[in-house]
């Protein structure tokens, strides 16, 4: 759907050298760096508010290097929103619908429709200084989303936002996604790649340094850098259920038939959950201690890291523990032995999808 | 502390000095001028007509020039081109020529024998004592506090905005008139009344492009040329409560709150 190849731009202090990315209809890509990596422009060359000195763009077979901003079929979300203040919400979502040819009647239909989607239908006459943070956010993005883009772009959509309207404003972007809409979303929290994301492309120092699935590039990083930035091995997806009689619940993976014993204040439904692998306790024998997960395993692999090692253990699912040389020498962890694993119930971090 | 408080006092001081240097002499002229001058000044059909002029001459120098202005201040405020402080510095030019140079200079652009003048003769005009000519003496001296403030307003409208426009579909044209010109417009108001006011007050290069008709502030020299301070004042009075009123209308009508539209509901 989209590719981009060779896609470079020499700023006077920054550049973006040599990228390459490609989209598929339907993907959900997030971009992941730090901040200065280069994310956003290069969302702004995707948008044609910037021109690549190097490189082409093309959507759907189409070339749109060189193609006027107005013409692509690329809608943009701003990190600092661009709402416009002297326009009502309505307005607003509305501004896009003048160029499309719609009776005045249809394009308060369609405003209409998507102020629904975005939950903005109370807020239809009232001015953006009126507005929290979620619902400016919300506001452009159902104006973007008015001129039925193929393309969406997100700059760190997530950023500013409190928890509750983060998690309103994810199950909007995943209703959107699953209902086929293509989305590039840039961010610098790895958290949003693992709740959203179907691909993930790591940007560093305005280059592309891997992509792939989120599992691809979190369980595999290609490099120290890629691991040290995602540093987080250990997530699934998963369900959090209550158990028939009993005060605990457990969160049942995704695509396996591992469960792990969660906090009974967790809320029921889909989730995301990580386990920090500094959490992890390994012994050699069953052990007796106040944590509810206890997992026999093996050693799957032994990776040197500067503290120690990094043991793959295989517990029905590859789970990442770190261990100092002296455990490891202390415990005979080898390749193929047989250990326990252990950690608290609250040491998962479990995030409502 | 007693530093800062010593420092606040002696500015204050200073400032209550300008102040007075402003106010005394007005209000010196106020007290000066009876209810009764100032009752028959307002029947004196020369001076109403001469007020009448005055405002409407400097309104159509302001509505005709901003036509033009405004799209250039734009441009001023979003593009870089070569020799745009070359540009710049003739925008200013008129607010340090003697205005009586700018009179001069006006008269010569306009008089029969320049093509301007012989386009106006070939319509049956000519601008040289015709309101026309004292709209352009007016527009000369005061059109860079319009084009100015102008500039100002747009470039503190965030470009930001703008791509946002564009990536929505809309063309530079549309970006203009729904977004830039809207977000603008206080300044651009602003800068109107400024030019509207400082026409108004122009004697130097209008009095040279035409003694007649008698805008007032030629009016009021004239009063005081032929017949002294006593017969001058009361019109001076007069045309500054005028002005007054329509600088206290104008920026109540620009401050009041911008209406947002809201078509799509």
């Amino acid at each position: 759907m989209l590719e981009l190849q060779d896609i470079s731009k020499y700023l006077e202090d920054f550049q973006i050298r040599d990228v390459h990315l490609r989209v598929s209809q339907g993907d959900y890509l997030v971009i992941l760096g730090r901040s200065g990596a280069g994310k956003t422009l290069l969302l702004e060359i995707l948008a044609g508010i910037r021109k690549p000195d190097k490189g082409t763009i093309r959507l759907e077979d189409h070339d749109i290097t060189h193609q006027r901003i107005q013409h692509r079929d690329v809608g943009l979300v701003f990190q600092d929103h661009a709402i416009f203040p002297h326009l009502t919400v309505a307005s607003n979502i509305g501004y896009p619908l003048r160029r499309m040819g719609l009776r005045n009647k249809q394009m308060r239909q369609r405003v209409r429709e998507l102020a629904h989607t975005a939950g903005l239908s109370h807020l239809l006459d009232r001015y953006p200084a009126t507005l929290s943070g979620g619902e400016i956010q919300r506001t452009v993005l159902a104006r973007t989303l008015a001129r039925n883009p193929r393309l969406l772009l997100l700059d760190e959509p997530l950023t500013s936002l409190d928890v509750q309207y983060k998690r309103e404003l994810q199950s909007l972007l995943r209703r959107l996604n699953h209902q086929g809409q293509t989305i590039i979303h840039v961010t610098h929290d790895y958290e949003e790649a693992l709740a959203l994301a179907s691909r993930v492309a790591v940007m560093d120092q305005g280059r592309i340094r891997q992509q792939g699935t989120v599992e691809e590039v979190f369980r595999n990083p290609s490099s120290s850098f890629i691991a040290e930035f995602v540093g987080m091995r250990n997530f699934f997806r998963g369900t959090v259920e209550r158990l028939t009689g009993k005060d605990h619940k457990t969160i049942r993976l995704e695509r396996s038939d591992v469960s792990f014993f969660v906090p009974a204040g967790t809320e029921e439904g889909d989730v995301v959950v990580t386990l920090p692998a500094r959490n992890i306790i390994l012994s050699r024998s069953k052990p007796d201690s106040s944590a509810l997960n206890n997992f026999p395993g093996t050693i799957k692999d032994l990776i040197p890291t500067r503290q120690g090692f990094e043991a793959i253990v295989d517990i029905g699912i590859p789970l990442a523990v770190m261990i100092t040389r002296e455990s490891q020498t202390r415990l005979q962890i080898e390749p193929s032995a047989e250990i326990w694993i252990s950690f608290k119930a609250n040491s998962l971090d479990v995030k409502p999808l | 502390m007693i530093r800062y408080s010593t420092a606040r006092l002696v500015f204050a001081f200073l400032g209550g000095l300008v102040l007075l240097f402003i106010l005394a002499p007005l209000a010196g002229m106020f007290l000066d001028t009876g209810m009764p001058e100032l009752m028959e000044t307002a029947g004196d059909k020369e001076v109403t007509a001469s007020i009448r002029l005055t405002l409407w001459t400097s309104a159509l120098a302001t509505v005709f020039f901003a036509l033009l202005s405004v799209p250039f201040a734009y441009l001023l405020a979003r593009r870089e081109f070569p020799l745009k402080k070359l540009v710049l510095g003739v925008v200013d030019l008129p607010v340090v020529i003697p205005h009586t140079a700018a009179g001069i200079a006006v008269l010569g652009f306009i008089s029969r024998d320049t093509v301007v003048g012989q386009a106006a003769s070939s319509l049956g005009l000519n601008l040289v004592g015709h309101p026309i000519g004292i709209a352009l003496a007016m527009a000369f001296v005061s059109i860079p506090f319009l084009i100015n403030a102008a500039r100002d307003g747009f470039e503190n409208v965030p470009v930001r905005l703008e791509q946002a426009a564009m990536n929505l579909g809309a063309t530079p044209i549309r970006v203009f008139f729904s977004v830039s010109l809207p977000l603008a417009w206080r300044s651009i108001v602003s800068g109107m009344i400024l030019m509207f006011a400082r026409g108004m007050s122009e004697f130097g290069a209008v009095v040279i492009v035409a003694y007649h008709p008698m805008v007032t502030p030629v009016l009021i020299y004239e009063r005081f040329g032929a017949y002294g301070l006593q017969y001058a004042r009361p019109v001076a009075v007069l045309f500054i409560l005028v002005s007054l009123a329509f600088f206290i209308l104008l920026r109540m009508l620009s401050r009041t709150k911008h209406a947002g539209t809201s078509r799509y509901k």
